[in-house]
């Protein structure tokens, strides 16, 4: 592993997309982030801005209206950029898959490096999944 | 020229300050952490992170902005930064003596890091970015008055002597400012002053991350966003070591005397982060009014006492 993959897996920076999410995962992921399972010592932090974002996560389901904005939030994140679908919706579409204003999953709209699936996943899968990427 | 350029970009300048710093900022998130019960980051963090962003990360430039002028200036944000810190530090160190009035100069150097921040985010054409410059603006124009009365009465302390080097030697001889009454509530005004310079939290409002998604720093990414960070860490070193010298006596690096010289400085760290962590986000109009009229107050009340020699 060269210098530079070292110093970007150690310092991902999180910028949080939610879809039309019903904010039960919105709600794990931040759990991610309180004392008890404490991603800053990873090196994660969750940024305001998308201009400095590592990582996207996305979850809930995509509609139509979700789907102009995620390529918008995705084409303004600077690159290299790892997305990662959290949650049932994210990953296949969940319950709603069928339904009328779906705009198909995140990984038809934007390319996806990590799938975390769950309704909604514990925040130990979260981290599992965060792991499991770092050391890909 | 060789030791001047040796003094801006090695040893007391760039590249010092900018290592002590980064450590000094690993500090104050793992003080955070601690204070939310949580583990913090592991030691090289803010090399991880400045590297990334410098190395690894692409750069975005703004459309409808000023593309020269919104790289243009983070460098001058390192290069006011570094040079305030070599003025800094050159004395403290006991490294040379500086001159006659540096204080003065000083002054005008640790300003340029903030005017550029308002510059390179007016560049950028964005109106989040264009709320967070003017916050920064008022903010600015808010505690530099009270930055040169705090200044004001460390001279008159020091018997109208305007260089760092006699102020610091004044005190190894007589003892320090910091002891007095006049002193302790310069140091107190002193300390939010730094709050402020840094937009730290009670006065983070130009850079509210949750309202107005980094407000300044919403457009950078990339090379100009590390040298940004690096602005960041020098002056985080620079500020407490400034503060140290004016009012504690200085540094020295002598024996047993390294010891009481990085306790000072991580105690000074310390109350910045602490402030920081039981604090809520003043709004700008709240933050103005506690510049203007309780910390000038509390300065100018410091000055009398200093005038009576209390």
């Amino acid at each position: 592993m060269g210098f530079k993959e070292f110093c970007f897996k150690k310092s991902l920076w999180l910028f949080h997309f939610a879809g039309a999410s019903c904010n039960n995962c919105d709600i794990e992921i931040l759990d991610c982030l309180t004392p008890r399972y404490d991603v800053e010592r990873f090196g994660m932090v969750l940024v305001g801005s998308v201009r400095h974002a590592d990582v996207l996560l996305v979850n809930g389901s995509i509609n139509q209206r979700d789907k102009s904005r995620l390529l918008e939030i995705y084409e303004q994140a600077p690159k290299p950029l790892v997305v990662v679908a959290i949650g049932a919706c994210g990953c296949t579409g969940g319950i709603f898959a069928e339904g009328d204003t779906f705009a198909g999953p995140v990984d038809k709209i934007i390319p996806v490096d990590a799938y975390i699936p769950g309704c909604p996943p514990k925040p130990e899968a979260i981290l599992a999944g965060i792991v499991k990427l770092l050391n890909k | 020229m060789a030791e001047q350029l040796f003094y801006f970009l090695i040893y007391p300048g760039l590249l010092f300050a900018a290592v002590v710093g980064a450590f000094l900022s690993w500090y104050d998130r793992k003080i955070t952490a601690w204070v939310q019960f949580r583990k913090g980051p592991p030691l090289f963090q803010p090399f991880y992170d400045f590297f990334k962003l410098l190395l690894v990360k692409e750069t975005i430039l703004p459309k409808h902005g000023s593309k020269g002028v919104f790289l243009a200036a983070p460098i001058f944000a390192v290069f006011g930064a570094s040079i305030a810190g070599v003025f800094i530090l050159l004395p403290l160190l006991g490294i040379e003596s500086g001159f006659k009035g540096d204080i003065i100069v000083i002054f005008y150097l640790l300003t340029i890091p903030s005017l550029t921040y308002i510059i390179g985010a007016l560049a950028t054409g964005n109106p989040l970015a264009a709320v967070g410059g003017s916050r920064e603006m008022k903010l600015i124009l808010s505690y530099e008055l009270t930055f040169i009365l705090v200044l004001a009465g460390i001279i008159q302390k020091a018997g109208m002597s305007i260089s760092l080097n006699e102020i610091i030697s004044l005190q190894v001889l007589n003892g320090v400012f910091g002891g007095s009454l006049s002193g302790i509530i310069l140091f107190i005004v002193f300390i939010f002053c730094i709050q402020a310079k840094l937009a730290l939290v009670p006065f983070d409002a130009p850079e509210a991350e949750t309202e107005i998604a980094g407000g300044i720093m919403i457009e950078y990414s990339g090379t100009p966003y590390a040298m940004i960070k690096l602005a960041k860490y020098i002056m985080f070193f620079i500020l407490p070591a400034f503060l140290i010298g004016l009012l504690w006596g200085g540094l020295n690096f002598e024996g047993i005397n390294i010891l009481w010289s990085i306790l000072k400085i991580l105690f000074v760290v310390l109350l910045l982060t602490l402030i920081r962590n039981t604090n809520p986000r003043v709004k700008i109009k709240q933050a103005v009014r506690y510049f203007l009229v309780w910390m000038n107050l509390l300065a100018i009340i410091a000055i009398v006492l200093s005038y009576f020699g209390l």
